[in-house]
């Protein structure tokens, strides 16, 4: 990644980047510090903050690498195999990472728990049951929730390695794995292990519930005992300073490793592989069955606990649904606006580091820094779905930049002297050679930034009233009320919603399949 | 996006019609579940706004613990009048924020303890205990429970009000011995999640043969959905209470109005509700008694409880031993 900013899209003005980048510096860095400014000072870690701290680290690292490792063969086989229902099966299997946490952790634990799926097919055949609780089921829910996400950013790097170098490398005799996928791989996985390792950073509820006790506390756990409980902002201040700390590390550890990637334009053919023979078709296939249970298994389970609770659906769901959607609009329009704002600014350090600090941010430190700005002025409430939208917006940035920048830089510099020469300057260029380029991830970006936004549960509940909630707050709500059936019902609308919102838009940018 | 901001401009606009009109307004704080279409909040509401020509408006936040700290937020500034759904482990940080007025008022109540707080008044309680099916051998004892092989799910004592009852509990009940019992009590618990409805339905899904709940927690099966196979397990140790209160605040624009609500609080017309919407005891009990179905539940021995300042001086020590004996 180059130092300073490479002046893509000329004729752009490039102040709107600049303007995003700041808009999230003072929604993560500027909250935390309102927020510290809030507290007085006290005293500094304890030796339960650092144990907090090395499982958090731990967990984030081995969740992180095995989504990864497990991501590379899933994502080759995609690549190179066409068969009916492949693009469904990419649909579905984005699926738990747009999950609202304890549906996901519900889902899982009807397969894995104690009285799931595994352990009943164990038990019938005369083995010993397994626990899911504990590190490994830490591990096994991240991986659950990221592998997709993975899957999804690797797959994006296949398909832009163009057809042609696979026809050259054939022709040459070259091993392809060697001399375009390896280089490809150099260049996408660090920043998509690094974005993995930051989500899982911030993870609490799946950690304590899938981790089993105490032991499996988070630093973000931390932070929403400093706020909820103790109400020790500067405890908090100081938690969240130090996430953001352990995020600085492992960024710059990723970028060291990352290299850039210049390979040249293709022209769009279907890639045609060469390689590999039956042996390789075998093992695709397999790899993909395995992806396809481990991911689809507790997604059915969710949708059969939800099917009985449907009927006792409470009317008052389908306005929160209808505010969750209209949030989850707001927020993907905003999402986008940022993401190509700043992706015009690549590989600037602007960019870089407001397209990252949204991962390790807390949402519960942001959320209660806008409360604290927003209070003295005006009723939190009134901004509620505003607020929520760009918080999600922020959260979904990285995500959708990751996905949006590299595939900016490599149009400009596969076509970027051809525009020039042909004088596509400022707005024309956008509309004729950028956003038809980039209509896969931009849509990627948008049915990802519409869906986390639908099943987030985040800010929303530091700002909203009775009368104000979406979605996740109003399943919540039923489980509170013991109504676990209904809330499950809840469970399968949200689902469901999520999907089709990130189906309309990745459908709409992708042409090819 | 146009949509969107018609939607923006409702919000402000509900917003100034609310303020233009005559009925003075009772902002009542409380917690998520008090609020849903189930809990107290919509028949209470109607029931006090028949008499009070005035708009009630109950504003859900969380659980206890994010209601005290939603206040400490808001400072002297907030727009509540009442706070609806502490309970006895966080009145001491609650009333230290000087944020609360006296409420005035000395009703009857039917606790099992004496109750004096002159600035926090019980609208319902319960004891907290675990709750199994009824096939499940129930243990007597926590020690009884540790030598099992029955397996509890429990919430975090440091995101979740049952979960803080439940380690103030043991400390009541075991003292100096509370981290041997932890220690002994860590091969049964399957897991720890933030909150009562994380356990509650991991419980549900059969992940463990007991969740820490309320006694009155049976009663919701058996009545709402005529499920009689729950119940809950009696510890000779005695149980821990939870005692819900509310209290009026200081910065309230309508001291008099808010007044009148406490009094409201432990009358018939709230009081009557609580029992089949909150699944909780009321605190004073109704003339035609308790619902059909709570004689059912199981009463303990005796009642354990610390006061708020003694359940705040022990929490951090007796969290801390929690924490250790479970990080092992």
């Amino acid at each position: 990644m180059a130092q300073r900013p490479v002046p893509l899209a000329p004729g752009l003005p490039r102040w709107p980047g600049a303007i995003a980048a700041w808009l999230v510096l003072v929604l993560t860095l500027g909250t935390l510090c309102i927020v510290a400014l809030r507290a007085g000072t006290g005293q500094w870690l304890g030796p339960a903050d650092w144990a907090a701290v090395r499982f958090t680290v731990l967990q984030a690292a081995a969740s992180s690498a095995v989504s990864v490792l497990v991501a590379i063969p899933v994502a080759r086989a995609l690549a190179r195999r066409r068969f009916r229902g492949r693009s469904l099966l990419v649909t579905l299997m984005g699926a738990p990472f747009i999950l609202p946490v304890i549906v996901a952790v519900l889902g899982l634990l009807a397969v894995f728990g104690r009285g799931g799926l595994l352990n009943g097919a164990l038990s019938a055949i005369g083995l010993t049951e397994v626990s899911i609780y504990g590190f490994h089921g830490v591990v096994l829910a991240h991986v659950f929730f990221n592998l997709p996400l993975a899957v999804r950013l690797i797959l994006q790097g296949w398909l832009s390695i163009p057809a042609e170098r696979f026809r050259l490398a054939a022709t040459l005799d070259l091993p392809p794995g060697r001399f375009l996928e390896w280089p490809m791989l150099r260049a996408v996985v660090p920043g998509i292990a690094l974005a993995i390792f930051l989500i899982c950073l911030t993870s609490f509820a799946v950690a304590l519930i899938l981790g089993g006790g105490p032991r499996a506390t988070t630093v973000e756990l931390a932070i929403y005992q400093a706020l909820r409980f103790d109400f020790d902002l500067a405890g908090a201040a100081r938690l969240a300073v130090l996430q953001f700390g352990i995020c600085a590390i492992a960024a710059i550890l990723a970028w060291t490793v990352t290299l850039p990637q210049a390979q040249g334009g293709g022209l769009d053919r279907v890639v045609q592989r060469w390689d590999g023979g039956r042996w390789s078709v075998v093992r695709d296939g397999a790899v993909l069955v395995a992806a396809a249970c481990f991911l689809l298994l507790p997604l059915a389970m969710v949708v059969t606990r939800g099917l009985s609770g449907l009927a006792d659906l409470p009317i008052s769901i389908w306005p929160a649904a209808l505010r969750s959607v209209l949030v989850a609009v707001l927020s993907t329009i905003l999402c986008l606006g940022l993401a190509l704002t700043l992706a015009m600014r690549w590989g600037g350090a602007l960019a870089g580091l407001a397209s990252t600090l949204p991962l390790a941010a807390s949402g519960l430190v942001i959320g209660t820094g806008l409360f604290l700005i927003v209070h003295p002025l005006m009723n939190p409430a009134r901004l509620a779905l505003v607020v929520t939208a760009l918080v999600n917006a922020t959260m979904a940035l990285p995500f959708a930049y990751r996905s949006i920048a590299p595939e900016l830089a490599r149009v400009e510099g596969d076509y970027g002297r051809l525009a020039d020469s042909l004088g596509l300057r400022g707005w024309a260029r956008l509309r004729w050679l950028i956003f038809p380029r980039l209509r896969r991830p931009i849509g990627f970006a948008a049915g990802l930034s519409a869906a986390l936004s639908m099943g987030d549960l985040g800010v929303i509940t530091l700002f909203a009233t009775g009368g104000q909630e979406t979605l996740p707050l109003a399943m919540y709500r039923l489980m509170g009320a013991y109504r676990m059936d209904a809330a499950a019902g809840v469970a399968l609308v949200l689902l469901a919603l999520s999907l089709l919102a990130f189906w309309l838009c990745d459908r709409g940018g992708r042409v090819d399949d | 996006m146009k949509l969107h901001l018609t939607h923006v401009a409702g919000l402000f606009l509900s917003a100034s019609i609310a303020q233009a009109q005559q009925d003075p307004v009772l902002t009542i704080y409380t917690y998520d579940s008090f609020v849903t279409e189930w809990g107290p909040g919509p028949v209470v509401e109607a029931a006090f706004e028949a008499t009070c020509a005035c708009d009630l408006q109950f504003v859900g936040h969380g659980d206890g613990a994010a209601l005290l700290a939603r206040l400490q937020l808001e400072g002297a500034r907030t727009d509540a009048d009442i706070v609806l759904g502490l309970d006895t482990n966080l009145t001491a940080a609650a009333a230290d924020t000087g944020l609360f007025a006296p409420h005035g008022l000395m009703p009857a109540l039917d606790l099992p303890i004496a109750w004096d707080d002159a600035t926090f008044l019980p609208y319902d309680w319960g004891y907290f205990a675990f709750v199994s099916d009824v096939t499940v051998p129930a243990p007597a004892t926590f020690e009884a429970l540790a030598q099992s092989d029955l397996s509890i799910v429990i919430q975090d004592p440091r995101s979740s009000t049952p979960g803080l009852g439940l380690v103030l509990w043991v400390k009541e009940a075991y003292g100096d011995r509370a981290p041997e019992i932890w220690e002994a009590l860590a091969d049964n618990i399957v897991t720890v999640t933030p909150g009562w409805s994380e356990a509650y339905g991991l419980f549900l899904e059969g992940e463990a043969d007991a969740v820490l709940s309320y006694t009155t927690s049976p009663a919701y099966h058996l009545i709402a959905e005529g499920d009689g196979s729950k119940t809950s397990w009696t510890f000779e140790e005695g149980h821990y209470m939870q005692i819900e209160v509310a209290g009026v605040l200081q910065s309230s624009d309508v001291p008099d109005l808010a007044r009148s609500f406490m009094a409201f609080m432990v009358s018939p017309g709230f009081q009557d509700e609580i029992a089949m919407t909150n699944w909780m005891y009321p605190a004073v009990t109704p003339e035609s008694g308790l619902p059909g179905g709570f004689e059912t539940l199981a009463v303990p021995g005796s009642a354990l409880l610390l006061s708020g300042p003694a359940a705040r001086e022990i929490r951090d020590e007796a969290i801390t031993e929690w924490r250790n004996a479970l990080s092992r």
